[in-house]
């Protein structure tokens, strides 16, 4: 019953590809996502990526992270209609507020708040979905031709989060067999306490292992697979396609002062080439089993 | 040239009063099996930290003497670099696993060592298929089992083919199963890749027989050093904790000389006559209910326990008198846990356990016992059946030190609960400085509580870590909470504490209980749940420990008749006529007796 939030190898093609093609193809997914300033476009992205979570079978785990999306995003709408200034549309006024001057809410705001909300919820689910999908030892073996030492410290960073969750989980467990339960800071702060005691117990494993006198192997190569084409070919579309829409200024949209876009169909053409970039690649699911 | 050499080597860790080890001179050459034995905090431990330069590189501390391991000065080389000849397991497995997949974990010393990636695959695949890891080199390190974790770090240590393997408690986690054919590894690592191995184990009786030799730490010094044989002679006049439960057998028999193993303690009775060559004792079956009526009650009475109630093993469960449910502290109705996408951990078990009963579950690891615990204690909730309880389930879970919030002992608790407790006398110190014994009585006086007493005390692993002295008064207190009155359940994958605390016994298979009946039937007849004991001699009449063992055999030899059978043992042709005198003797009815075993030193000596 250990958390579901980190990776485990799975039966998809996302996960049947190299890490390092997995890495660059959710970084083209995020970089499309920044460049689009379409809401429309946006949307249509953060919809790929959910389905393409749903292809790689962590649809559950992806649910969970909505959730967290939906309490960051609803109040950065919110705070952009209450604070934003510079939309014409006004949609409702709550009078004078003080030393916040007339509080107008736009729809210019509220549609460019829910742009950024957009982009921040792409982002988000783009990031889990690697951190569930891209194998990071694999990662860090590309890390480490670069820097084996900085590499490996990534990982024990990394490792101490899934090992103090589950510290956190047991010491919760304890406090709910207590006949009465100690107060969560207590808790915390025993959890604090174990994080230290723990690090050296992991930091003394790495010792062991040769990390402070680590050598550069030699390294194999690996043939490619129809996955690792797949992604990377996908991953080259959404560059080139977002790239090119915003030089070329198609799908352009502007919040403010008032909404301007351009044609619906520059959008929705954009959007088509996208979506179908981004889960084209979960169709072929030859060759995808453990 | 020694592999290892401690040469008077004193060591104190930062800010500690005492030394945990004092002028420790010890050598130990290529190719040895040493096995390390003390009780908790005697400094076993620190010795290995010492040959694998953790001490006091690592530890810091104040460190005098001096350590050479192959060749190599420990206060010169840093532990990375004596790890290229040293793997290190120690007690937490779950700290040892540094990556996210079992075969990077595996990968990751090779790696680390610059080998190529055809040498770590195949270092890899090999290590994996020793230890029989191969189906988990895909699998998250997150997602495994305590035993799992256990397997993969000690092929984690093994990877890099290292010329010293230092073992801190090994088959702490595991099964009896996994803990068998752990030690059945390592003496075949040992025998064909002359591997050094230098192992610490509470349950000595586990990894004894394979030791070439034991040395014996008290508060940081060597006691003893020789051959297991001399070990188990000195461990009988000098540290009885130490013995194991064949020894004390022998020792409260008075026979010698004290068997290193199963093999070798039957060998010693069957040349006595005091073991049938060939078949079980007659009427000694644990399933013959005649010698369960009555040397069974023997067992118990040595245990201080009830007669075991009548019962059957797999197929046939104890019949339940009517109206039993209203006098259940707590009971489970056909419970089901499912996985949501996942497999099922409890299948349809059904379990009813009454105030003042004391149940051992067994089981290999992921049998469910932990998730059955945790269910009867509603942390989890089935998903189909129900649970009644009779009151309050206090569930003490695996690691003690979870229940620690506090820096002082008495901060944990009220003055009246500690002093109930026994531990007035550190109630200034911290809990996380305890011995595993200590830590285990203020964890169980938290859950317990102060005010409403517990219908049930469940306990997930207590002995987990614990010396046999500890585990001894920890059965005492379970018995002494069931003689007032509270049911007790312990998972445990110790059948030696299973047989001292438990009067009935659960086997789980798989989420299902497949044995369900008296102790002294369950744990006397099995091959790996059952005592050393009782595997010794044969499950005879339901015996399950030691004292128990040594009335049955004192019975058995007549008094002091066991040194003219040796005479005769000599003699092939008498050996027919000595097993008919023993199966007669064996099929005798045996009357049980509540009587406590004669200490060593009342009985008179055998040399067989």
């Amino acid at each position: 019953m250990r958390s579901a939030l980190f990776y485990r190898r799975q039966a998809s093609p996302l996960h049947a590809a190299r890490a390092g093609v997995g890495a660059l193809w959710i970084g083209a997914v995020i970089a499309a996502a920044l460049v689009s300033e379409s809401p429309f476009v946006l949307a249509a992205v953060c919809a790929a990526i959910v389905l393409a979570g749903a292809c790689a079978g962590l649809g559950r785990a992806l649910a969970r992270t909505l959730r967290i999306v939906l309490v960051v995003a609803l109040p950065i709408v919110a705070i952009n209609v209450l604070v934003s200034r510079e939309g014409l549309t006004v949609f409702a006024r709550l009078g004078d507020l003080g030393p916040f001057g007339q509080g107008n809410l736009t729809v210019e705001a509220l549609v460019y708040g829910a742009t950024i909300a957009l982009k921040l919820a792409s982002v988000m689910i783009a990031t889990t979905l690697a951190s569930l999908a891209v194998d990071p030892d694999e990662l860090l073996r590309l890390a480490r031709r670069l820097s084996f030492r900085s590499a490996l410290t990534a990982s024990l960073a990394t490792r101490m989060v899934p090992l103090l969750a589950g510290d956190a989980q047991r010491l919760a467990e304890a406090r709910r067999t207590r006949p009465v339960a100690p107060p969560r800071v207590k808790l915390l702060s025993a959890i604090v306490g174990s994080s230290l005691d723990r690090a050296l117990d992991v930091a003394a494993t790495l010792e062991l292992r040769g990390f402070a006198t680590a050598k550069r192997g030699s390294s194999a190569r690996r043939a490619w697979s129809r996955h690792d084409r797949a992604f990377a070919a996908s991953a080259a579309a959404i560059v080139v396609a977002s790239t090119l829409a915003r030089l070329a200024g198609l799908a352009a949209f502007d919040a403010y002062p008032e909404i301007h876009s351009a044609p619906a169909w520059q959008a929705s053409a954009l959007a088509v080439v996208l979506v179908a970039a981004i889960l084209l690649p979960f169709a072929n699911r030859r060759g995808i089993g453990l | 040239m020694s592999e290892i050499i401690f040469e008077q080597v004193t060591y104190s860790y930062p800010s500690a009063s005492e030394p945990a080890l004092t002028d420790v001179s010890l050598r130990i050459e290529p190719g040895q099996l040493c096995l390390l034995a003390s009780r908790s905090g005697h400094g076993k431990s620190t010795l290995l930290r010492a040959a694998c330069g953790l001490v006091p590189h690592f530890y810091g501390g104040s460190f005098a003497g001096r350590v050479t391991v192959a060749g190599m000065d420990t206060r010169e080389h840093p532990p990375a670099r004596l790890g290229a000849l040293v793997g290190a397991l120690s007690q937490d497995p779950e700290t040892q696993l540094v990556m996210s997949s079992v075969r990077a974990e595996l990968a990751l010393a090779l790696e680390s060592r610059g080998h190529g990636s055809a040498a770590v695959a195949r270092g890899v695949e090999e290590v994996a298929l020793a230890l029989g890891i191969d189906g988990l080199l895909d699998r998250s390190t997150h997602e495994l089992s305590g035993g799992e974790q256990q397997r993969v770090a000690l092929g984690a240590a093994l990877a890099g083919r290292p010329r010293v393997l230092l073992l801190d408690e090994p088959t702490s986690q595991l099964d009896p199963v996994a803990g068998d054919e752990l030690i059945g590894l390592l003496r075949r690592l040992n025998q064909e890749w002359d591997t050094t191995i230098v192992l610490c184990e509470h349950r000595l009786e586990r990894c004894l027989a394979a030791a070439d030799r034991v040395v014996a730490l008290r508060a940081g010094r060597v006691e003893h050093d020789g051959s297991p044989e001399d070990f188990l002679r000195w461990a009988a006049d000098s540290a009885p904790g130490l013995q194991t439960p064949g020894a004390r057998l022998f020792s409260l028999a008075g026979i010698e000389p004290p068997p290193v193993g199963v093999k070798q303690a039957r060998a010693s009775l069957r040349r006595a006559g005091l073991l049938p060559v060939g078949d079980e004792p007659v009427g000694a079956s644990p399933m013959d209910p005649a010698a369960r009526e009555t040397v069974g009650g023997a067992a118990s009475g040595a245990n201080d326990a009830p007669a075991p109630r009548v019962g059957r093993l797999a197929g046939l469960r104890m019949r339940r008198p009517a109206g039993e449910a209203e006098q259940a502290a707590v009971a489970a109705r056909s419970i089901w846990l499912e996985l949501r996408g996942g497999p099922a951990i409890l299948r349809g078990v059904e379990l009813t356990v009454r105030p003042g009963e004391r149940i051992a579950l067994m089981g290999r690891n992921g049998a469910g016992k932990s998730t059955l615990l945790r269910c009867l204690a509603g942390l989890l909730q089935p998903t189909r059946g129900r649970i009644e309880r009779g009151g309050r389930v206090a569930l003490l879970l695996q690691n003690p030190g979870d229940y620690f919030l506090h820096e002082r002992v008495r901060d944990e608790l009220s003055p009246a609960a500690i002093q109930a407790a026994g531990l007035a006398a550190l109630a200034e110190r911290n809990p996380r400085d305890l011995s595993g014994g200590e830590r285990q009585r203020l964890a169980l006086a938290i859950v317990a509580g102060e005010g409403e007493r517990p219908a049930v005390i469940a306990l997930d692993e207590p002995t987990r870590g614990m010396d046999r002295e500890a585990k001894a008064a920890l059965a005492a207190e379970l018995r002494a909470r069931a003689q007032d009155g509270q049911a007790v359940i312990v998972a445990t994958h110790d059948p030696e504490f299973a047989a001292a605390c438990a009067e009935r016994a659960l086997l789980l298979a798989d989420g299902r209980v497949i044995a369900d009946g008296p102790a002294s039937e369950l744990l006397a007849g099995g091959w790996y749940f059952s005592t050393e004991t009782a595997r010794i001699l044969s499950g005879a009449a339901g015996t399950l420990l030691p004292e128990a063992g040594a009335e049955l055999l004192r019975r058995a030899s007549g008094g002091h008749a066991l040194a003219g059978r040796r005479a005769q043992s000599s003699d092939p042709s008498a050996g027919a006529a000595e097993a008919g005198a023993a199966e007669s003797l064996w099929s005798a009815e045996v009357q049980p007796s509540r009587a406590p075993a004669s200490p060593v030193s009342q009985t008179p000596r055998v040399v067989l």
